[in-house]
């Protein structure tokens, strides 16, 4: 059964972070602090990523989700100061989430949950997969021709255009 | 356990071990005691820090700087400390107290965990993570979030000007520092900042890869705030920047928090460009790596402070157009032109293997000559500037003939 360590733990710890951040961010009055919120539930995932061996992806987790996302949003709610005490916790289109959130609830828990977990039971403490991937290998794997390179130059083109639209609109007209 | 006791200061556990201790026990302390030490160096080193920084400051002034308090003042930094615990603790009307309070803690934490991945000789290493420098590059930017949260809480529209200033600054100037770190990752092929040390036992990146070195050691003095980069405090405009608002110890947390910054980014330089812990005799008595960084790391800090006390501040304008126009184009130049070099010493079979100061002088050769090209056509490039600059201005004071005469030509 389920073995109390270290790992099962801080599995919960980052669950708690996770579960609770985002609670915060949906029943918060403020806005900032929907948005402290969201870092903190961001950071729990980023602790998953060190749980399952995956120390890159919980830095780019940080790097990306935090330092860059979760600024953004802190630096828009910031300009708007009338955004910081919300009465209204629900806006008008509830009606609408609530059928959606349900839906991909079912899609998460049907596609992620039974596979693993399956209508036999739980299938052992075998992982999924016993391939164990460095940095390296997710660094060869983005510009191997067999895998991910075309998704990998597709993106930096698309990133690239951004930028560059970003220029254009920020420019004077002269 | 496949370490074996040689001494008590490199091999605890192992010592603790043969000395008949349990070995979970025996790891475990060793552990804790890293963690102690790594968690209370940088705290016992800020108050000293303060010391120098002011005594330096003030022979560059040319005055005395503190020295009443103690032998040549030494003692200065622990009244300082007292004095800044009985100020009164405000928070202003208005603030959001939770963040208001959560700030100094932030922007001193996220400093402190920096440490954990320093390595401070061949086997001392809080944690040799794999990624040790995406570490920490993302705990340099949560450093963006206490900036934020600490103007915004504080419900003072100067601390909110002042904050949005910084973040535009340690946003833009994270751009050169990743890519000039990005140099380091392509000539050893590892993120680990042991593994980055131990490549430099030939010979150090600075020699190298210099120009990947000024641009982080700049865009860093930019992230820690200090002049000529210091628009984060500018007295003169903003009063004192995002902590306007915060007093007492509160204040201490962000002061503290900002010197031990610049001598962490001392630390990183020194391991990455200035071979760490490197230094004669270093692999027979690996303790010996403490003295070695803590020199070549008091020699970076010293030169900061000098940068900081002899350099005028820029303005916010010019600050950003040296990234935008000159650090970011000037970084991506130095890596692509180091990575072009790096493939073509490889191609010609003289990347060194065993890593010795001779096998690495061709490698290091070529390199320096690229890096002094790149240099070459900055300068020139600078120079055709000024020129046509030059020549505008002197057309403007033709038009319209202003009181004092400039004369033609340089």
């Amino acid at each position: 059964m389920l073995e109390i360590n270290g790992q099962t733990i801080a599995f919960f710890v980052f669950s708690v972070f996770i579960l609770g951040g985002a609670l915060g961010v949906v029943t918060s009055h403020n806005l900032i602090h929907s948005a402290l919120y969201l870092i903190l539930s961001l950071f729990g995932v980023a602790g998953f990523f060190v749980l399952l061996s995956a120390p890159f992806l919980a830095a780019v987790q940080v790097l990306v989700y935090i330092g860059a996302i979760a600024i953004l949003i802190i630096f828009s709610v910031m300009l708007t100061r009338s955004m910081t005490a919300l009465r209204q916790v629900r806006n008008q289109q509830w009606w609408l989430a609530l059928p959606v959130v349900v839906l991909l609830f079912a899609l998460l828990a049907v596609g992620v949950i039974l596979p693993v977990w399956g209508a036999e039971g739980l299938i052992g403490s075998e992982p999924v997969s016993d391939i164990v991937a460095t940095t390296a290998d997710l660094g060869v794997a983005l510009v191997d021709g067999n895998q991910y390179v075309l998704p990998f130059e597709v993106a930096s083109v698309l990133l690239t255009a951004a930028m560059i639209g970003a220029i254009v609109v920020a420019r004077d007209d002269e | 356990m496949e370490t074996q006791c040689i001494d008590i200061v490199n091999t605890l556990a192992a010592c603790l071990v043969a000395g008949g201790a349990d070995p979970n026990l025996a790891n475990f302390l060793s552990i804790l005691m890293g963690v102690v030490l790594v968690a209370t160096l940088p705290l016992v080193t800020v108050i000293l820090l303060i010391w120098v920084e002011r005594k330096v400051a003030a022979r560059i002034q040319d005055r005395i700087g503190p020295n009443r308090v103690g032998p040549y003042g030494l003692l200065q930094p622990v009244a300082d400390a007292l004095k800044m615990l009985t100020k009164e603790d405000i928070t202003p009307a208005g603030a959001d107290r939770f963040i208001y309070n959560l700030a100094p803690i932030i922007a001193f934490a996220m400093i402190i965990l920096m440490w954990a991945v320093i390595p401070f000789s061949p086997v001392h290493v809080g944690a040799d993570l794999s990624i040790g420098i995406l570490y920490f590059i993302a705990l340099g930017s949560i450093g963006t979030v206490k900036v934020m949260v600490g103007g915004w809480s504080s419900n003072n529209k100067y601390a909110l000007l002042g904050a949005f200033r910084t973040i535009a600054l340690l946003l833009s100037y994270e751009v050169p520092l990743i890519l000039a770190l990005l140099v380091p990752v392509l000539m050893t092929g590892t993120m680990s900042l042991q593994d980055i040390t131990f490549a430099q036992g030939g010979m150090w990146f600075i020699v190298t890869a210099p120009l990947a070195a000024l641009i982080f050691l700049i865009a860093n003095q930019a992230e820690t705030g200090r002049a000529p980069f210091d628009l984060i405090e500018a007295e003169s405009e903003l009063i004192a920047g995002y902590n306007i608002e915060y007093s007492g110890f509160k204040f201490g947390m962000f002061m503290a928090g900002e010197f031990l910054h610049v001598f962490t980014v001392a630390v990183l330089f020194s391991v990455l460009f200035l071979g760490g812990w490197w230094g004669p005799g270093v692999e027979q008595a690996p303790a010996l790596g403490f003295i070695y960084l803590g020199a070549k790391t008091a020699l970076v800090y010293l030169a900061l402070l000098w940068v900081r006390n002899t350099l005028p501040r820029f303005r916010v304008d010019q600050v950003m157009a040296l990234n935008w126009k000159v650090m970011v184009p000037g970084a991506i130049a130095v890596l692509l032109a180091q990575a072009l070099a790096l493939r073509v010493i490889d191609a010609l079979g003289l990347t060194p293997v065993r890593g010795g100061f001779v096998e690495s002088l061709p490698q290091t050769v070529i390199l320096l000559g690229v890096n002094l090209v790149l240099v070459f056509l900055f300068l020139n490039q600078v120079r055709r500037q000024g020129r046509r600059q030059r020549a505008a201005d002197l057309a403007v004071v033709g038009e319209t003939r202003p009181v004092v005469s400039v004369p033609a030509g340089d």
